[in-house]
């Protein structure tokens, strides 16, 4: 087997809201240049886990290293600086909705760079034609349909020529052919940028045509990492079950009710 | 039976617990916020002006209209009250000055504070809240962009000055109300009108009410904005994040109100 580099490593992480045990000692690593997938069922806590990975939600134990740095134990500027060097693609988009797409795109530069003006105009440009949207920097994002703000909030999630990208849900809400384009976009973007992508969504379709590995979480606890095709025969029932879409197997529907509170709370 | 002596004690502690949790919060915010106004050039990051000038537009410039019309009338309403009580003493002359110190002193900056909590206030947390729900602090967040120094800060330091600004707007348009009173109504000789307003003004009612109006804008925005970062549940808990905020700045202001005026009222300033 090929020797692979780490880019992100999660070890033991344990996370608890409200005595509830959210994830349940999550160890797994993402290689370099990969586009690694989580899945699992609502409120398994893969959202949550992509949170501890971008430093948004601390954990209760367990360490996160992001190259040779723990997240974990870092102070605030350490964060900060770890921080710009991964992109964050959100389910919503998360646009912020009183700046034109030029303006959205091209915050972090303005931010954190003193790049001049008409330098940061012609990076925002590169970043828009790589998502397919040359020419949009003047609409505001009400303008904008739910796959367009995708492909904008991934243009300001690789403003910052970052080694890694992390989707939440990047599918989620897309009509079929959408989805397909988004699914290609993060495959050109993980090949032309040589990017590390982490990818959350519990759409089978998406998994299977972008996963180089997948990792299907439940209740907490990793349950099986391996390439799609393992996944696809994979002996466990519940993530045949998964999989498959199925309503009998091990996964029962009150468990999954009981789980969606847990996910609102947090 | 034991269970049932608990209970109560229970209830109450997860309740004080609550309002500590809270004030905790509140106080960190607010620490952030001043960290970020005193310190923030010393980490590289010093304010923006752009987005505090058009805050201090949207906050001040555009509530003009809206502050002149409630103290305004308060002023006639003042005015007309008063008149009929000092009429029967034969000192309808003091009219001018009781409404000058009285909106001054007192309704001018509470009025104003009032009326921006509920525009003001409201927009804060509304526009703060929402970019909650929809993931967009999270999103400022994880660019390494600090949601505080980049949303909230502006929003502090504009209403900090306008705040000031409009209550003497305030001022002056409810000692105006008074002015048309006196002379158009009760037939006081403008000149006199405006000496007897000015001649019992001092400076400490001025700066008293000014020293107020400060102290409300650090309410106002604070409260909004700690609603607005704590907003939960979708358009719903804006709605309700946003009523908070505004009931909160409220009663609040009134607090202050009283704390403030019993400061200069024991110390004799």
């Amino acid at each position: 087997m090929r020797e692979h580099k780490v880019a992100i490593s999660v070890k033991d992480l344990v996370k608890n809201f409200d005595g509830r045990r959210v994830l349940d000692g999550i160890t797994l690593d993402i290689y370099h240049g990969e586009t690694f997938v989580i899945m699992g069922g609502s409120g398994c806590g893969k959202s949550t886990l992509l949170r501890h990975m971008t430093g948004a939600m601390k954990p209760d134990s367990g360490k996160i290293f992001f190259g040779d740095k723990d997240l974990t134990s870092l102070d605030e500027d350490q964060t900060e600086q770890v921080k710009r060097r991964f992109g964050m693609c959100f389910q919503s988009s998360a646009l912020l909705d009183y700046l034109n797409v030029q303006e959205n795109v091209s915050l972090p530069l303005r931010e954190h760079t003193t790049l001049d003006p008409k330098i940061i105009s012609i990076i925002v440009k590169m970043k828009l034609s790589l998502v397919g949207l040359s020419g949009f920097e003047n609409l505001m994002p009400s303008m904008l349909s739910g796959g367009m703000k995708k492909r904008v909030g991934l243009a300001r999630a690789i403003s910052m020529d970052p080694e890694a990208v992390f989707y939440d849900e990047p599918t989620a809400g897309l009509d079929p052919i959408v989805c397909a384009v988004v699914d290609k976009l993060i495959l050109d973007l993980n090949k032309k940028l040589l990017l590390t992508s982490v990818v959350v969504t519990h759409n089978m379709e998406s998994v299977f045509r972008i996963a180089d590995r997948v990792a299907m979480l439940h209740k907490g606890r990793v349950l099986q990492i391996g390439t799609p095709d393992e996944i696809r025969n994979s002996k466990d029932p519940i993530v045949q079950q998964f999989i498959n879409g199925r309503l009998d197997g091990p996964i029962n529907f009150s468990e999954s009710i009981e789980d969606i509170n847990y996910s609102e709370e947090a | 039976m034991n269970e049932k002596i608990i209970k109560p004690f229970e209830v109450v502690g997860a309740q004080v617990l609550g309002w500590l949790k809270v004030v905790n919060d509140f106080s960190r915010l607010a620490g952030q916020v001043f960290y970020w106004i005193f310190f923030g050039a010393a980490k590289k990051k010093p304010m923006k002006q752009p987005p505090i000038f058009e805050q201090m537009v949207f906050m001040g410039a555009r509530s003009i209209v809206i502050v002149f019309f409630v103290t305004f009338f308060t002023g006639i309403v003042l005015a007309m009250q008063s008149a009929q009580q000092l009429s029967k003493l034969g000192g309808t002359i003091y009219v001018a000055s009781l409404v000058s110190i009285s909106i001054c002193r007192e309704l001018g900056p509470v009025l104003t504070a009032l009326v921006i909590a509920g525009r003001i206030g409201a927009a804060i947390t509304a526009e703060i809240g929402s970019m909650q729900v929809n993931e967009q602090l999270e999103a400022l967040d994880t660019m390494a962009i600090n949601p505080i120094r980049f949303l909230i800060v502006p929003k502090v330091v504009a209403l900090f000055f306008m705040l000031p600004c409009l209550t003497v707007i305030g001022d002056l348009s409810g000692m105006l109300g008074g002015y048309i009173i006196g002379v158009y109504n009760l037939g006081i000789n403008s000149h006199l009108y405006i000496q007897t307003a000015f001649d019992y003004l001092t400076p400490k009612d001025i700066y008293t009410g000014l020293c107020k109006s400060f102290v409300f804008a650090l309410i106002i925005s604070l409260v909004g904005s700690y609603q607005g970062i704590h907003t939960r549940g979708g358009a719903v808990g804006v709605g309700r994040a946003t009523t908070v905020s505004v009931v909160t700045s409220f009663i609040l202001i009134i607090v202050a109100d009283c704390i403030v005026t019993g400061i200069f009222y024991f110390s004799n300033v």
